[in-house]
């Protein structure tokens, strides 16, 4: 009687608990999305911030989150993934293989500030001064840009771009690689029409989730692009030549406004933080919005994912 | 994390003669593969190398012992010791003293809370729920994880600060412990996730073997099931609190950023993650304090990596353990 009882104690306060994380997180969802949708509006959405950044939208922020999360996207996946199948596939057992592993995985868990530093020191002060002294004239490389945000967020991302992807490809049995080789595929004849066609949604899905971390991480763009206001869109018009048309293009060494440097910024500089709140509330409703169509997209194709395997 | 990679010792047969074409482009492709491997790997090494680097340079201009104390005059002419950050001021001040406690005293009591609420909430995903339920939580608990910590530090701030305040009647509205419970919402996810994985780990036969000589599922979970994946667990803990101590914006925006020597929870704090976020905007690049804040990088950096270090020995144990 007394076990019986220990059990249903145990075992109802184990799924009061797991309620009460999940309740927090909702509340505090719930909470933003009240206070952020009463400013949600057509004009928020698509205007510039104006009068100080006390009135108007939040247009720039927007843009330069989306661009500056293609550019990280561009440097850093195709990277990570063939790095992945290089390590999954390639590198064997060696001791230096599993050096790298291990740095690796460690490396998934390095404080975001600490890729900021090195985003400084590296890529503004080290990279783009030197590109600026062998080009000569003045500062354009070695200041805070796009380029060198987005580069930032693709080392902080590429780690964990790699430790997903190699544990979609480890999901692939090694008796299928097996039977493949037995048949006289070569390796890569192997990887390309064996181990990726169902490491794939794998893939993706660990990808969207790299992806969504990077593009909410504030830390590491602090320093290296970001711009307290800057109210015109960091473009670039570009002449295509004998035609005297100019196209509008993403200028990546412009500095450039960003969702969740705006919400720091709005909700711990200004210089009346509550009167901005409504501000605060519907740039943060907006960021978690853009996350989340990231985050769902991956968790629905990882559970469509985990059905197909447990179907085989 | 941590999962072992390795599809080693397999290998294609060699491919008999008169394929010529198709070996070179397999050796085009096993090329370009490594490169890229090489590529991620030297642009990671760098990090190290590089933050280390800087960072070694503040010993140059600022003696060793500063980092823990200096000596100053006080009103009446009396030298006294501090520890104290003070980078900008006549008599700099780099003391990491209050930095390291403050970061601890943040990552110490979040550590603590999230192991109750995370392991607990792992178990009940592994062992208890259903496989509905299962279904609804664990995305539950994946999208909890993929909330940036702006947004917590921006809850924190505007919401839980002030509920803190009124349940605790703290003088200061932003402490050490606002952050602390920030910091829960980011690592909550990731011991619940690691526990649950380290549990499915166990094999269904210590389970089936403990309820067949008569225990009950809680006794099998706590006597069995829980022990077998001890080293799991404590591996979901190290690595939380290595997420703890690294986190930046939660910490920056809830705890109030004073760097003082304290071990009150609710005092005002300042940690190494906050102080570097909050001053290399507006430090000259290459002076001491540049460097100073590099060094504090490269602590925090240690620290980080010391504890990663011993939840990655943690999960090899018990893989080799279950593997018996």
């Amino acid at each position: 009687m007394k076990r019986r009882l220990a059990q249903i104690l145990a075992l109802s306060a184990l799924r009061g608990i797991a309620l009460a994380v999940l309740l927090t997180t909702l509340l505090m969802l719930a909470s933003i999305a009240i206070g952020g949708a009463s400013s949600i509006s057509w004009e928020f959405l698509t205007a510039e911030p104006v009068e100080g950044m006390t009135r108007g939208g939040i247009f720039p922020a927007i843009f330069g989150t989306v661009c500056i999360t293609l550019l990280m996207i561009v440097l850093a996946l195709p990277l990570g993934v063939c790095a992945a199948i290089y390590m999954v596939e390639y590198a064997g057992n060696s001791v230096l293989s599993r050096v790298i592993r291990a740095s690796v995985n460690n490396l998934a868990g390095v404080p975001s500030i600490v890729f900021g530093l090195f985003g400084v020191g590296f890529f503004v002060l080290f990279v783009g001064r030197s590109l600026d002294k062998v080009r000569g004239g003045g500062l354009l490389f070695g200041q805070p840009a796009m380029l060198w945000a987005a580069a930032t967020l693709a080392v902080l991302v590429l780690p964990v771009i790699i430790v997903n992807t190699a544990e979609a490809l480890t999901a692939v049995p090694r008796s299928h690689r097996e039977a493949s080789f037995a048949l006289g595929a070569t390796r890569w004849q192997t990887v390309r029409r064996v181990v990726l066609p169902q490491a794939r949604s794998g893939i993706l899905t660990g990808s969207i989730l790299s992806i969504s971390r990077g593009a909410g991480e504030t830390a590491p763009i602090l320093f290296t692009g970001c711009a307290y206001f800057l109210p015109r869109l960091p473009l670039v018009h570009l002449e295509i030549p004998f035609t005297g048309l100019s196209v509008p293009m993403v200028n990546p060494l412009d500095q450039f406004m960003e969702l969740s440097y705006h919400i720091f910024i709005m909700a711990t500089q200004s210089t009346d933080a509550a009167a901005t709140r409504p501000i605060q509330y519907g740039t943060t409703l907006v960021l978690v919005g853009l996350t989340f169509l990231l985050n769902i997209s991956a968790i629905f194709l990882r559970v469509r994912y985990r059905r197909a395997l447990e179907a085989r | 994390m941590a999962t072992e990679t390795v599809v080693d010792e397999i290998a294609p047969p060699r491919r008999p003669r008169g394929r010529k074409r198709s070996l070179w482009g397999e050796r085009i492709v096993e090329w370009f593969l490594t490169l890229n491997g090489f590529v991620a790997i030297a642009a990671i090494l760098l990090i190290f190398l590089f933050l280390f680097k800087e960072g070694v340079q503040a010993f140059q201009t600022i003696s060793p012992g500063r980092f823990i104390q200096t000596t100053e005059l006080d009103f009446d002419n009396v030298p006294r010791t501090v520890r104290m950050w003070q980078p900008v001021s006549t008599n700099p001040k780099y003391s990491l003293v209050p930095l390291v406690l403050g970061s601890f005293l943040v990552a110490l009591p979040a550590t603590l809370i999230a192991t109750l609420l995370g392991v607990a909430t792992g178990i009940y995903l592994a062992e208890v729920a259903g496989k509905r339920t299962r279904e609804i939580v664990k995305p539950g608990i994946e999208l909890m994880a993929g909330v940036p910590s702006v947004v917590i530090g921006f809850f924190c701030l505007a919401t839980l600060a002030t509920l803190v305040q009124d349940a605790f009647g703290t003088t200061f509205r932003l402490n050490a412990f606002v952050g602390a419970l920030g910091v829960c919402f980011v690592i909550v996810p990731v011991i619940a996730t690691m526990t649950d994985d380290a549990l499915r780990a166990v094999p269904g036969y210590l389970r089936e073997g403990a309820l067949a000589l008569g225990a009950n599922r809680w006794e099998t979970i706590l006597r069995v099931v829980v022990p077998a994946a001890a080293s799991g667990l404590t591996a979901s803990i190290l690595l939380g609190m290595g997420r703890a101590l690294g986190e930046t914006m939660i910490v920056l925006m809830a705890t109030g950023n004073a760097a003082q020597v304290t071990l009150n929870p609710f005092e005002s704090v300042r940690t190494m993650t906050a102080t570097i976020a909050a001053e290399l905007g507006a430090v000259p690049q290459g002076g001491e304090q540049y460097r100073a804040l590099f060094l504090v990088g490269s602590v925090l950096f240690a620290f980080t990596f010391g504890v990663n270090l011993l939840a990655e020995m943690a999960v090899s144990r018990m893989r080799k353990r279950l593997a018996l």
